[in-house]
């Protein structure tokens, strides 16, 4: 399992330095002057060449991505043009903010999609499993935005019962933090609810027919047992890799909900940084995202491995 | 019962300062670096508003007003200014404001590398220290728009031991002399200032601290004002009007704002001028004739904005009252097109900033432009690239605008004299660089004035820019906001604003 591991952490390394090369390269293809949006109103020749040399722009685009290569290497991974505020150190406010999103988002998916996905396999062909799919399907069709704006003037400008829009940490007010986050992270999660519901349920119809349920049940074993127990363990293992991948999806839905919502995290900043040619910004977010997605596939991997044991010989 | 109302409102008075009051302001987006010296944006000025006294202060009508210095005198031959300086002020870290700290920050601005102050200064050549609080500043030549110049950021004292200290850093903890300092910032979600005890004027401040919150969509921004989030708003857009309106817990107020929109041609900037449009100003004529400014204000605006065709709003003083916006005039704008060998009418290429409001905008100018037989194809762009496009002159025409100038030199000398550092569209015509450079150097209003309307002359028949409609900035409040001055330059002053319980 280690050799297994190492191989994947192996093959990752040259997937990341390719993401790098291709963002950095495409953002330089990218029409548009940064110092020219950084500038404003305000355009002082001297002060645009100044600030042209003071960030590199002038040097050959290899020369450009070297440097940062080897800034990133050592920790550093530049400043935004902006704000000039170190990469790093926004990366390292915004991550937690997206976590929580991608997180709370996920337990809603999940807490929604797979029951949803069980009974309507389990109750297939029913007036349930119909209710079950059209909700489904008006997750997936709905989009975010709107779903977003409606919440935020039904429950807080008519009914004022959560906050409008914005973030507060954790670290400060838990409750708050929670309640600030519950709307987005239900219309984030709501997509994905769908999404998984589906799969569960085609999972779940496959393994309901085979041959060891019925020997199940013909055993006497209890519907609970047999469904939870015996059929959907079995049925995991696509709906594990599923969630794995959705977490890329958590990251690009994360862009849109954030901005509708105004959450001060990765989206919002990759977004505006884009906007603003922030190249540093965009090229820092990228990475820690590439990283992140490679990660997330790689403990995928390991969950299968622990939930089929067939698979640890290989 | 005159004297039942005073004693409320004593009680009330005296109850207020009890409760630590947070005002909650929401902008339309985050503010860049926090410098004086280095900043760029619109919202970055809301922001120093609370953060940074200047030299001078702006009342609306826009006369310039004492803040930091009390008094100032124009030598005269107008080669230097004296200045007097208020005692008794202190930076947030305790450093004494006097005479050496402006010398100090006169220097910073105009020697920073970083600094993008350095133009708005260029007419100071030096300074001179003549006691505690009194300053001289040394001209190279007249320069009337200097003072208006000390009422924006060029005028922002910053604490100079502060700056030493931080260098071009000096943005992620800025120290002022506003009647709040800096607390702490968090990009793109908040930026606190604290109160300052010893501000000079901190009677007139009536909150413990002010909550920045850069939210961008329109709807959110009001959403939360309903919702008690937030207790103020600036930039309302014009379709939410009617919304904020009706409630009766929000307040509107508007000021038209000191910039304009419009058309920019391409006249004489790369091989593109060399078409129709950029050779046959009657062409360009003919557009403005086929417009009709009001009915774009009321159909695109709501009627919220102020019409135009100058680079000054109808309400400035400014403002050429011997040009008047022109009734539109659709069968002069064919007998133009006409006159110029296009009775079949003629097709022009606009690029459009790819957002809500100008996209809308030009689509609404493409409708009547076509009764007129312009037929207008728009090109959206995305900001930067449309910027990048415009300033390199691969354009013909380009739906832009300028956010304003309280001086209005900074409206118009930039964009229209031959060597100036924002005129893309590559006009040039002596007697307007004449009319133009001698205006910035007049100290009297109205021989000032006889030079912008000389060259108005000239730019109303040329026609490099047209001038559509001048924004206003609709700032929405809280009921319990009282004592709110909308200014024209868009700013959120917050002397004697209150918020009762």
């Amino acid at each position: 399992m280690l050799a297994y591991f190492l191989r994947r952490v192996m093959i990752a390394i040259p997937t990341i330095i390719l993401i790098s090369m291709f963002v950095f390269s495409l953002q330089h293809l990218l029409p548009g002057d940064p110092l020219l949006v950084l500038a404003g109103e305000e355009r002082d020749p001297e002060t645009l060449e100044f600030l042209r040399e003071k960030y590199r722009l002038n040097d050959p685009i290899p020369v450009q991505y070297l440097a940062w290569v080897w800034n990133a290497l050592q920790g550093d991974l530049g400043t935004s043009f902006r704000t000039n505020q170190p990469v790093t150190e926004l990366i390292a406010e915004k991550l937690p903010v997206t976590l929580q999103l991608a997180i709370m988002s996920l337990i809603f998916a999940l807490a929604i999609g797979i029951p949803a996905g069980i009974i309507s396999a389990y109750k297939k062909g029913t007036v349930t499993d119909w209710a079950a799919n059209v909700v489904a399907l008006s997750g997936l069709s709905i989009p975010n935005f709107w779903l977003g704006i409606m919440l935020i003037l039904l429950v807080s400008v008519k009914w004022q019962l959560l906050p409008a829009s914005g973030y507060v940490p954790p670290g400060e007010d838990l409750w708050q933090s929670i309640r600030t986050m519950l709307m987005p992270a239900f219309v984030l999660g709501t997509a994905l609810a769908a999404t998984l519901m589906r799969h569960t349920r085609s999972s779940m119809l496959g393994v309901l027919t085979s041959d060891y349920v019925r020997t199940a049940r013909a055993k006497g074993l209890s519907e609970r047992v047999v469904v939870l127990k015996h059929a959907f363990r079995n049925a995991l293992t696509p709906i594990v890799t599923l969630t794995a991948l959705l977490f890329g999806e958590l990251v690009a839905g994360a862009v849109l909900t954030e901005q509708i919502f105004t959450i001060p995290g990765f989206g919002k900043l990759v977004v505006d940084a884009v906007f603003n040619r922030d190249y540093a910004v965009v090229q820092g977010i990228v990475l820690v995202t590439a990283v992140g997605f490679i990660v997330m596939n790689l403990l995928a991997d390991m969950a299968y491995m622990l939930l089929n044991p067939r698979l640890r010989e290989a | 019962m005159k004297h039942l109302t005073l004693t409320t409102a004593l009680v009330a008075a005296m109850a207020m300062p009890a409760v630590a009051q947070d005002l909650r302001i929401a902008l339309q987006s985050d503010a860049d670096v926090l410098d004086p010296d280095q900043s760029r944006t619109f919202v970055g000025r809301i922001v120093y508003a609370s953060l940074c006294d200047k030299l001078v202060d702006i009342t609306p009508e826009l006369e310039i007003i004492p803040q930091l210095a009390t008094g100032w005198e124009v030598s005269e031959d107008g080669l230097s200014i004296a200045m007097d300086l208020r005692e008794g002020v202190v930076f947030h870290d305790g450093t004494p404001f006097n005479a050496e700290a402006v010398a100090a920050n006169i220097e910073r601005s105009k020697t920073l590398e970083e600094s993008r102050r350095k133009s708005e200064l260029a007419s100071i050549t030096s300074t001179e220290v003549t006691g505690d609080y009194a300053i001289t500043l040394n001209l190279a030549q007249p320069d009337a728009t200097v003072m208006a110049q000390l009422a924006d950021r060029a005028g922002m004292m910053v604490s100079p031991t502060a700056a030493a200290e931080a260098g071009a850093d000096f943005g992620l903890n800025p120290v002022c002399s506003g009647p709040f300092s800096f607390g702490e910032r968090v990009a793109q979600d908040r930026i606190v200032l604290e109160r300052f005890p010893d501000y000079w004027n901190a009677d007139a401040i009536n909150f413990d601290s002010v909550t920045f919150l850069p939210i961008p969509d329109t709807t959110v921004r009001l959403a939360n004002l309903q919702s008690g989030d937030i207790d103020m708003l600036e930039r309302l857009a014009p379709t939410d009007l009617a919304q904020a309106e009706a409630d009766p817990d929000i307040n509107v107020v508007s000021a038209v704002s000191l910039g304009y929109q419009g058309i920019t041609f391409n006249v004489g900037n790369g091989d593109n001028a060399s078409g129709p449009w950029g050779s046959d100003k009657r062409l360009r004529q003919a557009l403005s004739y086929a417009v009709d400014r009001e009915a774009i204000n009321q159909v695109v605006f709501e009627g919220a904005f102020a019409p135009g065709n100058q680079p000054f709003p109808p309400n400035s003083p400014w403002y050429d009252t011997s040009h008047p916006i022109e009734a539109r005039d659709v069968e002069k704008a064919k007998a133009l097109l006409a006159e110029a060998g296009y009775p079949d009418g003629i097709d022009l290429t606009v690029q459009v900033p790819n957002t809500t409001i100008p996209l809308a905008l030009m689509q609404v100018v493409q409708a009547m432009a076509g009764e007129a037989g312009i037929r207008i194809e728009i090109v959206s762009k995305e900001f930067a690239t449309l910027l990048a496009d415009q300033s390199a002159g691969d354009y013909f025409a380009s739906q832009i605008g300028w956010s304003g100038r309280v001086d209005p030199d900074g409206n118009i000398h930039q964009f229209t004299t031959t060597d100036g550092g924002i005129n893309d569209s590559g006009f040039s015509h002596p007697d307007v660089d004449a009319a133009l450079n001698a205006a910035r150097t007049m100290p009297d209003m109205a021989a000032r004035k006889a030079e912008y309307d000389k060259a108005r002359a000239i730019l109303i028949d040329e026609a490099p820019l047209v001038y559509l409609y001048h924004q206003s900035w609709i700032t929405a409040l809280d009921a319990s906001i009282e004592g709110f001055t909308p200014y024209p330059d868009g700013m959120i002053r917050l002397e004697g604003v209150t918020k009762s319980e």
